[in-house]
């Protein structure tokens, strides 16, 4: 066996090829877009749902068993059955995609708001009241601001999910890095469908840090000396997760 | 309107029922999947969840395994197994990748269920002399039931999910009447397959709320 030339690697089909990153440089980087609009507009879509939704529950004691209910049936559906069920509204399309992803994000994100909403301790609210703050002040300037690290994880846990759903919007034809992964598993390409499985990670833990960034930004507060920091639980450093759901697939 | 009589035309013509690519059979072939790989990942995932729950150790790894695996898109581990010499082996491709996808969950809430039982209780066990077989089989794993059966729960919806996607990688599984559907540009059997499917990862759901509404107490849990 000769040691193969450095920049054959695409004929022969080998899994790790610079002359494909260079070659395909155009292919790659309007997936990753297409990528990102979908994931981006879907969850952004979710958080515009979410948001009153999880406000009418709160106002609304009624309404939480159905609000909590109908997402969670719609998060035990599969995603390739949510796209085929959505397929005869919107045809072929990139809607199709953005709509079922968001269908997801909004179970995640409901959850956590009204975890975070739920969790506000009586106490502020109590002393908001106290201080003559109106309901909505009270509602924007105490009980937003302390229920926003638990609604944060639950839209970096969305954002995560909704990256790797992204893929099987390949059945459409609106996938991003999907696409290239459905092309490259037919053609038996290696080359590719490795590049775009790693992008896919890439941008997941991207967009998660970036989410954190901003979460940090948010919450100034938290970030106090670690001795002032109330511990849930003396000893062992498990919290257990605020919602922790399956992934969907 | 008429997608919907169309698909339920299609649902009710005994054709598409029958045969090799007939509902019957690819049902067959989803529930073999999903049960056989939700037997082989709780085999793999269980024995290290209560080890390291009992331990207590490894709890960064256990909690966290489900959130880095959420980044790692399924189909694209399906499709990257299928293309490794692996995907010579028939299933075996499709079999891999959904067990992977099933241990975070059963590893994640067996462990946390293990570190949640009451220290008091375990301290009193061992008070009484018991050994450390005897506090986990008689003590932490009675009351960690309900989280490790949560587990298996999420395990087994996700699996069902996981199984419909093989069809794209060329699995069985109701999935393939779906990708049928859009090979053949049939709107109505696409929709069909996708109720299909829905209605069946909803009865996977139901029979475990069932299952655990319908045992005793220590299978329930306390406070749920």
């Amino acid at each position: 066996m000769t040691a193969p030339p450095p920049d054959d690697c695409l004929a022969q089909n080998a899994w790790i090829c610079g002359e494909y990153l260079s070659t395909r440089r155009q292919i790659l980087l309007d997936a990753v877009l297409q990528h990102l609009q979908l994931t981006v507009v879907s969850v952004a879509l979710g958080l515009v749902i979410a948001v009153p939704l999880a406000l009418l529950a709160r106002r609304r004691r009624w309404t939480v068993g159905p609000v909590l209910g109908i997402t969670t049936l719609i998060y035990t559906i599969p995603s390739l059955a949510m796209f085929s069920l959505l397929l005869p509204f919107y045809g072929l399309s990139a809607t199709l995609v953005v709509v079922g992803l968001a269908l997801y994000s909004l179970t995640l994100l409901v959850r956590n708001l009204l975890a975070g909403l739920n969790g506000v301790p009586a106490e502020a609210k109590e002393a908001a009241r106290g201080m003559g703050y109106g309901p909505t002040r009270q509602l924007l300037t105490v009980e937003l601001p302390l229920a926003l690290p638990t609604a944060m994880a639950g839209l970096r846990i969305a954002t995560v999910s909704a990256v790797a759903l992204t893929t099987v919007g390949a059945i459409v034809g609106y996938g991003g890095l999907g696409n290239l992964i459905y092309a490259g598993m037919n053609s038996f390409f290696k080359a590719q469908v490795l590049t775009a499985s790693v992008l896919c990670v890439v941008i997941a833990v991207v967009l998660d840090l970036l989410l954190l960034g901003a979460e940090r930004l948010l919450t100034p507060w938290r970030r106090a000396s670690g001795k002032d920091r109330v511990r849930s639980r003396a000893g062992s450093g498990i919290r257990r997760p605020v919602a922790a759901p399956g992934r969907r697939t | 309107m008429n997608t919907l009589s169309a698909v339920w035309d299609w649902l009710t013509t005994g054709a598409n029922w029958a045969g090799e690519n007939g509902v019957w059979h690819r049902l067959e072939q989803h529930l073999v999947l999903t049960f056989a790989c939700l037997a082989l990942s709780a085999l793999i995932a269980l024995p290290v969840a209560l080890t390291l729950g009992h331990l207590g150790r490894g709890g960064a790894l256990a909690v966290n395994l489900a959130n880095v695996g959420r980044a790692v898109p399924t189909f694209a581990v399906l499709v990257l197994l299928l293309l490794t010499p692996l995907g010579r082996h028939g299933q075996w491709p499709t079999i891999i990748a959904l067990v992977l996808f099933a241990i975070p969950p059963l590893l994640t809430n067996a462990y946390v269920g293990m570190r949640e039982v009451d220290q008091d209780v375990v301290r009193a066990a061992r008070g009484m002399g018991m050994t450390g077989t005897q506090l986990v089989w008689r003590v932490e794993m009675p009351l960690a039931f309900p989280l490790v059966l949560t587990g298996i729960r999420i395990a087994a919806v996700q699996l069902v999910a996981t199984a419909t996607l093989a069809a794209l990688v060329g699995g069985g599984g109701l999935g393939r009447i779906i990708t049928a559907g859009f090979n053949l540009a049939s709107t109505p059997q696409v929709v069909a397959g996708a109720v299909l499917v829905a209605v069946f990862a909803l009865l996977m759901e139901a029979a475990f709320e069932l299952v655990e509404r319908r045992a005793p107490g220590w299978v329930r849990g306390r406070a749920r």
